[in-house]
């Protein structure tokens, strides 16, 4: 049996030490630790993520229904932002089906915190002090998502059209399958030539993603006149650590982005998934103007360890949980 | 013949891509947290030997390859084809063409066994073993009282390759070979 775990124990103690610092971190500048149900009626409808279904039953003998466990905390943490609790992190397991690999598994750790009135700026140079607090890191810079492409592979992602986009994805990537959507291309494209290339030296936090990738975040007019995500992700040493937005408050557009996921997983062959209704309400009462930031624990670890596999850092990973 | 998702290529499996038969090497998975998922692949076209770096969407299947590796004792050759038969007690026979055998011809020896890959039921390549022992035919004589150091020589050995040894060894001798670089590694121990 395999019953050891596969990361070195000093590991399991700097987790712990990580973990410390942080509440430390948020102590101080008076952010509240909450804690919200990893199981719910109603889960993400992004179609690029697949939540994984558990079977309820509330009472012994009661008809057994299917929930989910979470893909991340956003929405319950909405609905205390809604109901005035204030500043507010968490950090919790959160589930993913279908996602291992070196940078992967099914179930990982997150830090999600929302600040109440910081524009997206403020939220980046507080996860720049999280990040210098935890470790050794020197201090952060910005790219946006055009100048990356301009810089690593000198095309505007704005404004190439979808033919030649195909074509420069065919002739680097060898990609080997059927016809890719434009965001699925840049995808294919940042996650290959761009990515690895960033947070190298520093840790580099890629902004302005095009409005089609707002997914939960404001969308706003760039200096440039694009129209771009209030939406941010901090690379370090190639990985992506965190994914931040100027949350979307709108419970109209929340609505409309939603069906519009379903409509999309529709024609991919996928389950339609429950919206959250509850979500809903909250944001019809009020979601305060916030910005909001989920950050992988996992991935940290693995830079401020060195760690170059997710299994280096997790007891068990999923091949022996 | 079955088929395998990108989530099941593991290192070693075989899959045909693009009409030839492939072993897969590396697979990453990659996804952004919002954004399709990949995997990236390394694969060995096990025909030309040439390596291939492909990335499919994560989910998409490739046709599993009718290769199998059988130890097979090496009989002889005709000197068009090379003649190995199963060590499985079947004592079935396989010929292997110039094409299949091709680095591996100067290395085999009758009767020793050889790990030889079946495509479609015919030899596609044979390995030989990383390390072989092999008997010096020609060379010129050895210098007393050379040690480890210093030049070296060509020696052939009786399969007909050519390695440059050391210059304290004589005809007859048994030297063991790396068949990956085609060094000298020592003396045979007797």
């Amino acid at each position: 049996m395999n019953w050891q775990p596969s990361c070195p124990l000093e590991n399991l103690r700097a987790r712990a030490e990580l973990y410390a610092q942080i509440r430390a971190f948020f102590s101080s500048r008076k952010v509240m630790e909450v804690e919200t149900p990893l199981l719910s009626c109603a889960s993400a409808t992004d179609p690029q993520l697949e939540s994984i279904v558990a079977c309820l039953s509330v009472n012994p003998g009661s008809l057994p229904r299917n929930v989910y466990l979470h893909t991340s905390p956003e929405f319950p943490m909405k609905r205390l932002l809604a109901a005035g609790s204030g500043d507010i992190f968490q950090i919790c397991k959160t589930f993913r089906n279908g996602e291992t690999g070196q940078r992967h598994n099914p179930e990982f750790s997150m830090l999600e915190w929302y600040r109440e009135g910081f524009s997206l700026q403020a939220l980046m140079a507080e996860v720049e002090a999280l990040i210098q607090a935890v470790g050794n890191v020197n201090p952060a810079v910005q790219l946006s998502y055009r100048d990356a492409f301009l810089h690593y592979l000198s095309f505007d992602p704005f404004i190439i059209s979808d033919a030649e986009l195909a074509q420069k994805a065919n002739e680097l990537s060898a990609y080997n399958g059927p016809e890719l959507s434009r965001d699925d291309t840049l995808n294919l494209l940042l996650s290959q030539f761009i990515e690895p290339k960033l947070g190298r030296s520093e840790p580099t936090f890629l902004t302005e993603y095009p409005e089609s990738q707002a997914s939960l975040a404001k969308v706003k007019t760039s200096a440039n006149g694009y129209k771009v995500a209030e939406r941010f992700e901090l690379y370090l040493n190639g990985l992506e650590i965190a994914n931040g937005y100027d949350e979307l408050t709108d419970a109209q557009e929340q609505i409309k982005r939603f069906t519009e996921d379903n409509t999309i997983r529709r024609r991919l062959g996928l389950n339609e998934m429950p919206v959250d209704e509850n979500l809903i309400a909250a944001m019809q009462t009020g979601l305060p103007t916030c910005s909001g930031v989920a950050l992988g624990l996992d991935r940290l670890l693995m830079v401020i360890q060195g760690a170059a596999a997710i299994g280096q850092v997790l007891a068990f990973p999923i091949d022996r949980a | 013949m079955a088929s395998y998702s990108t989530s099941e290529f593991r290192s070693g499996l075989k899959v045909m891509l693009d009409g030839d038969p492939c072993s897969v090497m590396e697979n990453e998975f990659v996804k952004p947290g919002k954004g399709q998922a990949f995997n990236r692949v390394r694969l060995r076209n096990l025909k030309t030997g040439r390596v291939w770096d492909r990335t499919f969407k994560s989910g998409e299947s490739l046709e599993a390859a009718d290769v199998m590796e059988h130890d097979m004792e090496y009989l002889y050759t005709d000197g068009e084809f090379w003649h190995f038969m199963m060590t499985d007690g079947t004592f079935e026979q396989h010929a292997a063409d110039e094409k299949a055998i091709e680095e591996a011809a100067k290395w085999l020896k009758e009767q020793d066994v050889y790990v030889v890959t079946l495509y479609n039921g015919a030899p596609l390549s044979v390995a030989a073993a990383n390390f072989v022992e092999l008997e010096v035919v020609e060379t010129d004589p050895g210098l007393k009282g050379d040690t480890a150091q210093g030049g070296t020589k060509p020696a052939k050995f009786a399969t007909g390759a050519v390695v440059n040894v050391p210059l304290f060894v004589n005809i007859g001798e048994v030297l063991r070979i790396d068949t990956r670089s085609g060094e000298y590694v020592s003396r045979a121990k007797s």
